[in-house]
């Protein structure tokens, strides 16, 4: 059982929260504006949000409902795909070929658009999809699994599966979605140009509030009755399900919910990384993102977003640094940290206390008699 | 010259039943001289006619050379007159030096200077169309009496679909003589298929008829053609004829695809049969979620390539900063070949090694934490891959098939591949050997013993730690000889286990965990399915238009039926845990898994 934070330890979060916000959300804008950072690191940080974007949606299920999906790469690129639809079309005849149709559909015959891509000329249209698609392919295929009570392994087996499919679907030429190369050089969003120094920074911006919004959603989700069941459920589905709750309807809401919010993200990475193609839906993308939960703790809110920075922070630089190496790294990490630090990298400090006790009773002259808590040798956290 | 022209048919046929190239002591080269000097075009394409058959390496390179102006006939200032060959032609006169045919060396006058060409001295031997056709049937014609009976075969279609009525004497002498049943059957169909230019219409009728009943897969676009044409000629008898015939050549094309769909079938079958063994026992019988299998697999593969390059000429491999050499036995021929019975012991053992040390190093602390054994492995997959990287190459490695692997068999149109055949036998062959292993040793009880109830089994004195390693161990074992089967069919490369892993698991979920039997089954229901919607999803797209919305959408993406099919195995898996949420045949018992 992962323990609760009681009302004093939430009020420390917040406030350390809201400092982080302002500074990520206010400051760094500012200082960005007036050329002390850079517009890369801005860029960057932008992608990492919406990576912590994503990595909230998977420990929104694998933290808080016990569901480790391998399927949210599916629902971010997916996202990422109707909202580059947009972009596509407000490229205009400004393409290779200077047709008013996107330049892939002129490389494979077509003079005119297709049906379907004509109503993502139009944003609002391009956002309700990029909250519909997701929502009506995750609200299918967990009607189906969670009617059949497909649960741990099976679901993780049935997510990636479902992943792989959409994947090798989408690097096809035929479904008229860019194949290989998916969606890219794009002009304009919402009439601004999209690669200048101010869009990128409201993108940002965005990304920023979106995190700040989603962050205080689920928040408010797990300490609503709503949370107690889902959390619940993580712990024993049975004993939920005897007691009279339709766990397959709360997980399916979560599921769908979680789907969203994966969408979200990618449809707010698209335009600041400037491309999407299918290579972003393979199911080691998926897998990924469960990792930047595992090393920075699932079950907490915070955990994840720590992971996805702290993850992608060492990545950019060590797939720099060591080009031949950086695997071993990674992977050694998520082996080192599954098997010794199952909390993450937030449960470090709980993990410490002990030692930093041991410390300080080292030194006999500051004798304020600490007496370390009598759980704090942190039991692994017990998941199903 | 008159006997030959008498009797130029019965000279063919004598060649054709030598079918050989030793022909008495006229070589092709000697044959062409005389041609050559031959006073008219009639006298020409007889002795011309005479080479059909004689397949000399010489006669293709002369004729062609013939029908490039490149011959000419040289007169000496005494009067005699020697074929010669001058590259260029004409053209060249200035540069070129004059070959004779017979002798193969420079021409030479009286006085042993080396002959320009000019315009008076060289006469070019010139070539009309009857020549040429000629020429070109001898070509034909060349490779009928080959010893190979592949090379008769390829002749034997070539001059069936060329269709040239004066070709039917020389394919119906063969027929009489023709011992290789394949070739046999070749030459039925290529002499109706000439027949159906043949001006008598009864010939046509039987030879439409012959068609139909050797159900010629290929003459289908002759059948519709001359179907067309005796429609417009209204010869109901021919009509009659040919749309029987075009019926029967569509069923047995139809009983061809279908049993060739089958056969892929069973042996995509047994690929992921082979490919998901090993985790039905990591998986299925131990519940350890390894996401490096598919790296297992490419140990096994890669341990394949090391054994042929130890067989060959040995391998140098970099590793961290490091190189190792390995000398090679430097093996040629059937020892060589024989690398793939070592090697595959040597992936077993390989990928069991490897299995152990991931066993004892990490998933030894995860038995109770399933989720987490499947992050912990996927690290282990990570940094495999790498290594393959590292050492290997990023690209794929060259594994050679050995000659006892490659080829195929055509039985009735219908194509085996042997290494799929093989695979085939191999799959059988492994399933009776894990059951074996399983339900009839020592080690195969415990392991059961073992995976029922850990704790029991140790409260009997099993030392299931023990237990554990060496069932892992089996497990990846047999990953590993997946990875050298796998080298035979498909490349190897560092990606390579990637591609099978999400398969894997969808068949030992299907099947039902910790069971061999589901496992089996659902492997050849999944490869039979997906090969069958890979073969009629084509057929059956137009079909989708009725879909509202969707229609045009799905019937597009039906053209790409791997993608799709594969899109609906998934759907059907799905659909099919509705029913059996457990697999095919589920662990009967009253307790909650909780």
């Amino acid at each position: 059982m992962i323990a609760q934070p009681d009302n004093s330890r939430l009020k420390t979060e917040l406030i350390i929260a809201g400092m982080i916000a302002f500074f990520m959300l206010v400051v760094m804008p500012i200082l960005n504006a007036q050329g002390i950072i850079s517009n890369f690191t801005i860029n960057l940080w932008g992608k990492y949000l919406s990576y912590a974007l994503l990595a909230i949606s998977v420990d929104l299920l694998w933290g808080y409902t016990g569901l480790l999906s391998l399927g949210q790469a599916l629902f971010f690129t997916l996202g990422g795909y109707m909202h580059g639809m947009y972009l596509m079309r407000m490229i205009g005849d400004l393409g290779q070929y200077q047709q008013p149709i996107p330049d892939f559909l002129v490389f494979l015959g077509w003079t005119e658009l297709p049906n379907f891509w004509k109503p993502f000329s139009s944003f609002p249209f391009a956002f309700g999809m990029v909250l519909l698609v997701p929502g009506i392919v995750a609200g299918i295929f967990g009607f189906f699994a969670f009617r059949s009570r497909i649960k741990g392994v099976y679901f993780s087996i049935l997510t990636q599966a479902l992943t792989y499919a959409a994947a090798i679907m989408f690097f096809r030429n035929n479904l008229l979605l860019g194949g290989n190369n998916g969606f890219t050089d794009f002009k304009f969003i919402l009439g601004f140009d999209i690669l200048s120094a101010t869009t990128q920074r409201w993108l940002y911006i965005a990304t920023g509030v979106t995190l700040l919004g989603v962050y205080a959603l689920c928040r408010w989700l797990s300490k609503t009755k709503f949370g107690l069941v889902q959390r619940a459920i993580r712990d024993g589905e049975n004993r939920v399900l005897f007691s009279g709750y339709a766990a397959a309807d709360y997980k399916l809401f979560v599921f769908v919910l979680s789907a969203m919010i994966a969408s979200v993200a990618g449809a707010l990475y698209v335009p600041q990384v400037g491309i999407i193609n299918p290579g972003e839906m393979v199911p080691a993308k998926s897998l990924e993102a469960v990792v930047w939960v595992a090393v920075g703790g699932r079950g907490t809110l915070v955990g994840p977003i720590i992971g996805a920075i702290f993850i992608n922070v060492l990545k950019s630089w060590a797939a720099r640094a060591f080009p031949d190496l950086w695997l071993f790294l990674l992977g050694g990490l998520f082996i080192l940290v599954v098997i010794f630090l199952p909390g993450g990298l937030v449960s470090l400090p709980e993990r410490l206390r002990p030692v930093w006790a041991k410390i300080r009773s080292w030194f006999p002259s500051r004798a304020v008699a600490v007496t370390a808590p009598a759980d704090s040798d942190s039991n692994p956290t017990k998941l199903n | 010259m008159k006997i030959i022209h008498t009797h130029r048919w019965l000279v063919i046929y004598a060649l054709l039943l030598w079918g050989g190239n030793s022909v008495g002591a006229a070589t092709s080269r000697e044959v062409i001289a005389e041609a050559m000097l031959a006073s008219n075009d009639r006298e020409k394409i007889a002795i011309i006619d005479t080479l059909a058959g004689l397949g000399d390496a010489d006669l293709a390179a002369l004729l062609a050379a013939w029908k490039r102006d490149e011959l000419f006939v040289f007169s000496d200032t005494n009067g005699s007159k020697t074929p010669v060959l001058i590259p260029g032609g004409q053209d060249a006169f200035d540069t070129a030096v004059p070959q004779t045919i017979l002798g193969q060396v420079i021409l030479v006058d009286g006085s042993g200077e080396v002959v320009v060409p000019t315009r008076d001295t060289m006469d070019r031997v010139r070539h009309n169309n009857r020549l040429r056709r000629a020429m070109k049937r001898v070509l034909d014609l060349m490779d009928l009496g080959s010893e190979a009976a592949g090379k008769r075969l390829q002749a034997v279609q070539t001059i069936g679909f060329s269709r040239d009525l004066d070709n039917l004497p020389v394919l119906e002498a063969r027929l009489a003589i023709e011992e290789n049943g394949q070739v046999h059957q070749a030459l039925r169909q290529a002499i109706a298929l000439v027949q159906l230019n043949h001006a008598e219409p009864v010939v046509r009728l039987a030879a439409v008829k012959e068609l139909g009943k050797i159900h010629s897969l290929s003459s289908t676009d002759a059948l519709t053609s001359i179907l067309a044409d005796a429609t417009k000629a209204g010869d109901q008898a021919l009509v009659a004829a040919a749309t029987s015939a075009l019926r029967e050549v569509e069923e047995h094309r139809s009983v061809v695809d279908f049993v060739g769909t089958i056969f892929r079938g069973l042996s995509l079958g047994s690929i992921l049969l082979v490919v998901a063994l090993g985790l039905a026992i990591t998986f299925g019988l131990m519940g350890v979620i390894n996401m490096a299998h598919g790296e297992m697999i490419a140990v096994g593969a890669y341990t394949t390539y090391l054994v042929q390059n130890i067989f060959g000429a040995g391998i140098v491999i970099p590793a961290f900063g490091l190189s190792i050499g390995i000398p090679g036995m430097n093996l040629e021929g059937w020892g060589y070949e024989l690398y793939f019975v070592a090697a595959v012991p040597a992936s077993f053992l390989m990928a069991a090694l490897v299995g152990i040390a991931l066993e004892r190093g990490i998933i030894q602390f995860l038995y109770r934490r399933p989720l987490e054994s499947l992050l912990a492995t996927w690290g282990v997959s990570l940094v495999l891959q790498q290594v393959f990287k590292l050492m290997f190459g990023a690209n794929n490695v060259q594994v050679s098939s050995p000659s006892y692997l490659s080829g195929n068999w055509t039985v009735a149109d219908i194509v085996f591949g042997w290494n799929r055949v093989f695979v085939i036998g191999f799959a059988i062959l492994i399933v009776f050997g894990v059951w074996l292993a399983l339900n009839k040793t020592s080690l195969g009880l415990l392991i059961r013993a073992v995976m029922q109830n850990r704790s029991m089994a140790g409260f009997m004195g099993v030392r299931t730690a023990r237990v554990n390693m060496l069932t892992f161990g089996l497990g990846s074992g047999l990953a590993g000889l997946a990875g050298a089967f796998l080298s035979q069919i498909g490349n190897v490369g560092p990606s390579l286990g990637q591609a099978y892993i999400v398969d894997s698991f969808m068949v030992v979920v299907v099947g039902g965990v910790g069971n061999i039997a589901g496992t089996v089954i659902s492997a050849f229901g999944i490869g039979g399915i997906d090969q069958v919607l890979q073969q009629y999803l084509p057929v059956w797209a137009p079909g989708l238009g009725w879909v509202p919305f969707f229609g045009g959408f799905l019937q597009n993406l039906a053209q790409d039926s791997s993608v799709f099919g594969k899109i609906l195995v998934l759907a059907f898996i799905i659909l099919f845990l509705q029913w059996r949420p457990a697999g095919i045949f589920a662990r009967k018992g009253r307790q909650l898994d909780e």
